[in-house]
């Protein structure tokens, strides 16, 4: 069987095996990131360009606490994503809150447009070349899997956002929390009649989309370059993979996540130059055959 | 009210008229500098508002008792070819007479072209590309401080010398990264070495290089070389010690690499990577008591080789112009051009170093490894000097650049 498939696909099998598993790693910060701006979408029908700058500050933060206050990783995965959310929380009351009347371009165009100024302010504050942020002691090391060295960080990264993304289902799908959120997504106006604060809702989960995209930046800092680009490059992929899964659709953008991570893993081994292209073919195709996304509602 | 408006119109016209008339006068007598550099893109540390700081502190240095004003002014190109191409077109037009720094080898390519047609100065420190002064050579441009060539020869010579013999190169997929490649590839090859094989990545845009290391170590090369640099430098860099690749004997060899990226990764991670710059901060009194006057500007970044460039090559030019006179410089380019490389250059951070008929400065380049946590006696303190090349071997032959002002 093995053989059969290194002759199919030219490539050693246990090379191929090891990049599926790095694909399915990558795509867990797509999952993570793109469930962030599915929420966001859902109930707020804001697309939200701010994501990267502040999956960029969760990492930041995560930085600050660590050489300011001496807190370290374990720390800043609980209060990075609070920090970061708050001023998520603020954001929303502000500004965006005032933009829900309007055409979704709107919001469109005010959330890049902070989400360019925070980048340039870190940028002013910490210059371009990034900042170090070392793997906790207690994730070092590589387990040896025969196949590859699998370092132990990034199957934490892959338990981790597994249980961030179904606990965040099972909030929506199964809770009353949940179905408030779902019934104000379908008519606002009906569920505040019935007493329940729907615009402190829709701040609150504006507030815990950014902490999800945090979260994500905390998880990132250890091993990507922490920088006040980081955000940039990650989240153009991230909305292809939004689009793809079906603008709102939960499961489908956590689903689409890791499966266009291990699509995009494959392509890096067959096919590099086009590894950061190859989304963007699928999106495009995806929308030609299906405009309202695999998942999503038509 | 419609007069009103139509006179206040008017006004305002003769007034925009006047303007550009009384600013021409007034610059007759003043030197214009323009710093050309990325102010908010991913070299903005290795290039950017140091490369301007360091302009400045070469202007007020050189003073104003020489007769002319100096002025430096700063603009982004964003690593856009297009945008630096019109700041330059620009910038010229309206009587800047040096275009200095100019990172990115797309963008220095595009005013290199620029300069030529306009008949002005142009000095390029930023840009790694060796083309600049081989086919793209002009009689209006200096390459200051280093090239693809420069690097190849001192790491990839010295790697391959140390026993590291066969290749694995990891390619940012544009002009540079292939330059790097080309040049790296040609001396492993010549001193006896292999190389297995190569992976280019897409520019930018990519984060994550575990799935591209991992490849890499599967070939079983004794050295990884990485033809990229700044973030995807540091991401390799970060993630190959992740995945244990230096732990398994492998040496990463960064092609590419300023004491500002080590900044960012963190002795702890780049600890041992070998590099080559043509400058380091500190090397000695002068470069030291230098940088605190640099520094001053721009607390947070120190200055590389780049920046020590930046004020080397304005020195130069204004110590020419003061020597030619202002009238004859603005008239000609490539008359300053012609005349800066008749002198030799000479400063207090790279000495005396002669400039070739092709464009390309000589001067040392030094092979660098990167200090352990323990080793570093404090911040920015990251190199160790293991072997220097002298100015005359450091860099490509005058006769093989393919430069056609070399062939007539």
């Amino acid at each position: 069987m093995l053989e059969f498939l290194e002759s199919i696909t030219g490539v050693p099998t246990p090379l191929l095996f090891g990049q599926l598993l790095l694909g399915l790693i990558n795509g867990a910060f797509y999952a993570m990131l793109s469930l962030g701006l599915a929420v966001i979408f859902g109930l707020l029908n804001i697309i939200n360009f701010t994501h990267g700058a502040q999956f960029m500050m969760g990492a930041f933060v995560a930085w600050m606490l660590l050489n300011w206050l001496g807190l370290g990783y374990w720390w800043a995965l609980l209060l990075a994503p609070l920090i970061v959310g708050a001023t998520g929380v603020i954001i929303e009351r502000t500004m965006i809150s005032r933009l829900y009347k309007l055409d979704h371009l709107y919001g469109l165009l005010l959330t890049f447009g902070i989400g360019l100024m925070i980048e340039g302010v870190f940028r002013n504050e910490f210059g371009s070349s990034g900042l170090p942020y070392r793997i906790p002691a207690e994730l070092q090391g590589a387990w040896d899997l025969g196949f590859m060295f699998m370092p132990i960080y990034r199957g934490w990264v892959v338990l981790f956002a597994l249980i961030c993304c179904l606990a965040t289902w099972l909030v929506i799908e199964k809770t009353r929390l949940g179905a408030y959120l779902r019934a104000a997504t379908e008519n606002a106006a009906l569920v505040q009649a019935f007493g329940v604060n729907v615009p402190r809702m829709i701040t609150l989960t504006y507030g815990a989309g950014v902490a999800l995209a945090a979260l994500a930046g905390v998880l990132a800092a250890p091993i990507y370059s922490v920088n006040p680009q980081m955000g940039t490059n990650l989240i153009i992929v991230v909305f292809a993979v939004v689009v793809i899964g079906g603008m709102g659709s939960i499961l489908g953008s956590v689903l689409t996540g890791f499966g266009l991570g291990i699509i995009e893993g494959l392509t890096k081994v067959y096919w590099p130059e086009a590894s950061a292209t190859v989304i963007f073919v699928i999106m495009a195709i995806v929308l030609l055959t299906r405009p309202a996304g695999l998942f999503g509602r038509a | 009210m419609i007069q009103a408006s139509r006179r206040s119109i008017l006004a305002a016209g003769a007034a925009l008229g006047v303007a550009p008339l009384s600013r021409a006068r007034a610059q007759a007598n003043t030197v214009r500098i323009g710093v050309l550099t990325d102010m908010s893109g991913t070299y903005r540390d290795n290039t950017g508002p140091t490369s301007v700081a360091a302009t400045r502190e070469a202007a007020a240095e050189f003073g104003a008792s020489h007769g002319f004003a100096v002025e430096v002014i700063e603009a982004d190109h964003q690593n856009r070819p297009d945008v630096g191409s019109n700041i330059a077109r620009q910038w010229y037009d309206q009587g800047v007479d040096l275009i200095v720094d100019v990172p990115t080898s797309s963008v220095g390519l595009a005013v290199n072209q620029i300069a030529r047609e306009k008949n002005k100065a142009y000095i390029n420190v930023g840009s790694a590309t060796a083309d600049m002064t081989g086919p793209a050579c002009s009689p209006n441009t200096i390459h200051w401080a280093y090239d693809t060539y420069m690097l190849a020869k001192s790491t990839g010579g010295a790697m391959v010398r140390a026993g590291g013999d066969s290749w694995f190169f990891i390619t940012a997929d544009y002009a540079f990264g292939h330059a790097l490649e080309r040049d790296n590839a040609a001396f492993v090859r010549a001193a006896g070495g292999r190389v297995l094989g190569q992976v280019r990545t897409p520019f930018p845009g990519t984060t994550d290089f575990s799935s591209f290391l991992v490849q890499a170590a599967a070939a079983r090369p004794k050295v990884i070389g990485l033809a990229n640099a700044g973030a995807d430098t540091a991401n390799c860099v970060k993630q190959a010690a992740e995945f244990g690749i230096t732990r398994r004997g492998i040496k990463l060899a960064a092609l590419l690499l300023f004491v500002n990226d080590v900044q960012g990764i963190g002795l702890q991670t780049a600890q041992g990577l070998v590099c080559t710059e043509s400058f380091y901060w500190n090397m000695n009194d002068k470069t030291r008591a230098w940088t605190q006057r640099v520094v001053r500007r721009t607390p947070t970044n120190y200055p590389n080789m780049i920046h020590a460039g930046c004020y080397s090559a304005t020195l130069h030019f204004l110590k020419t112009v003061a020597a030619m006179g202002v009238a004859a410089a603005k008239a000609s380019g490539v008359d300053v051009v012609n005349r800066m490389k008749a002198a030799p250059s000479d400063d207090e951070l790279f000495g005396r170093a002669t400039i070739r008929a092709d464009g390309r400065r000589l001067i040392p380049s030094y092979l660098f490894e990167v200090k352990s946590p323990a080793e570093s006696s404090g911040p920015w303190d990251f190199y160790k000097l293991l072997q220097t090349t002298p100015a005359e071997e450091a860099f490509r032959p005058l006769a093989e650049g393919n430069c056609p002002l070399v062939r007539t």
